[in-house]
């Protein structure tokens, strides 16, 4: 059987994608207004706990941890794993058109890279289907069937 | 910035990619043994759904070897450019996945998956350039 994802399913991975990348770019957002982080002041990392750019960033990426098993809990690691991969591009365009960063032509051959890798696996299967032990050990009903009838 | 050997730079950078893929591979099987979370959401709510992952000594494992990459990561970055290092590590990671889903999980890693955990890991290497 062919796994195949239901919208709601989708809109999982698609939150997966979306938490991930907008608490990165959050928390980035935030720790440039903290100012740079030594290890002679690290107590400026709880500083950083006081901003709210920072904690919303947190609360994402909570919320990214959280989509992330659920969708590890009904499709394999590969095919979850080059698909939140998405959140890298996210990322690239997010840190082009909000944070105003420069992207060279290899990030950009990056972005269409992994684009095209998600569309690999996006077409196939999500699960892998392992067979039941108990049902694989027994002949299908069509051969019982035919041995009872001759 | 770089101050390791091409020994030390490599080994540092294999140890990040191989407790990421422990961490991946432990938490992804612990979640197929757990069942599907929306099944325990929908019967015991989301506080039965956290007990029943939180309960799992193999996710407690991933998450152990996932905070044990962190900080190799962190130990790494210290005598690594962070521009080696981290594509390195995550390119790796994703090759890394592919086969140890395959080998731990029996995961059908087909051709189709192998093409994608290639692409994504020389994506993800040419997106730090």
């Amino acid at each position: 059987m062919k796994h195949t994802l239901t919208p709601q399913r989708y809109l999982i991975l698609l939150a997966v994608v979306l938490t991930a990348s907008c608490g990165d770019v959050l928390l980035s957002h935030g720790m440039s207004q903290i100012g740079p982080v030594s290890l002679h002041n690290l107590g400026l990392l709880l500083t950083a706990l006081k901003n709210p750019w920072v904690l919303a960033g947190i609360a994402l990426l909570l919320g990214f941890f959280a989509s992330y098993l659920t969708a590890l809990s009904w499709a394999d690691l590969t095919f979850v794993l080059p698909s939140t991969a998405v959140s890298y591009v996210i990322v690239a365009l997010l840190s082009r058109f909000w944070l105003h960063e420069h992207i060279s032509i290899y990030r950009w051959l990056g972005i269409l890279l992994i684009v095209c890798g998600v569309g690999f696996v996006a077409n196939g299967p999500s699960l892998t289907e392992h067979p039941d032990p108990a049902l694989a050990a027994q002949p299908p009903s069509d051969a019982r069937e035919a041995g009872i009838s001759r | 910035m770089t101050h390791a050997g091409p020994i030390e730079t490599w080994t540092t950078i294999a140890a990040v990619a191989g407790t990421a893929i422990a961490g991946d591979v432990l938490t992804a099987g612990a979640m197929r043994r757990i069942g599907d979370l929306d099944d325990i959401r929908a019967h015991s709510g989301i506080a039965g759904a956290i007990r029943a992952v939180t309960g799992s000594p193999m996710f407690l494992l991933g998450v152990l070897s996932m905070a044990l990459s962190f900080f190799t990561l962190l130990f790494t970055l210290s005598n690594v450019d962070v521009s080696l290092a981290a594509p390195a590590s995550a390119s790796l990671t994703y090759i890394g996945n592919a086969a140890a889903a395959r080998f731990f999980l029996k995961e059908n890693v087909d051709r189709r998956r192998w093409i994608a955990a290639v692409f994504v890991c020389i994506g993800v290497a040419l997106l730090t350039r």
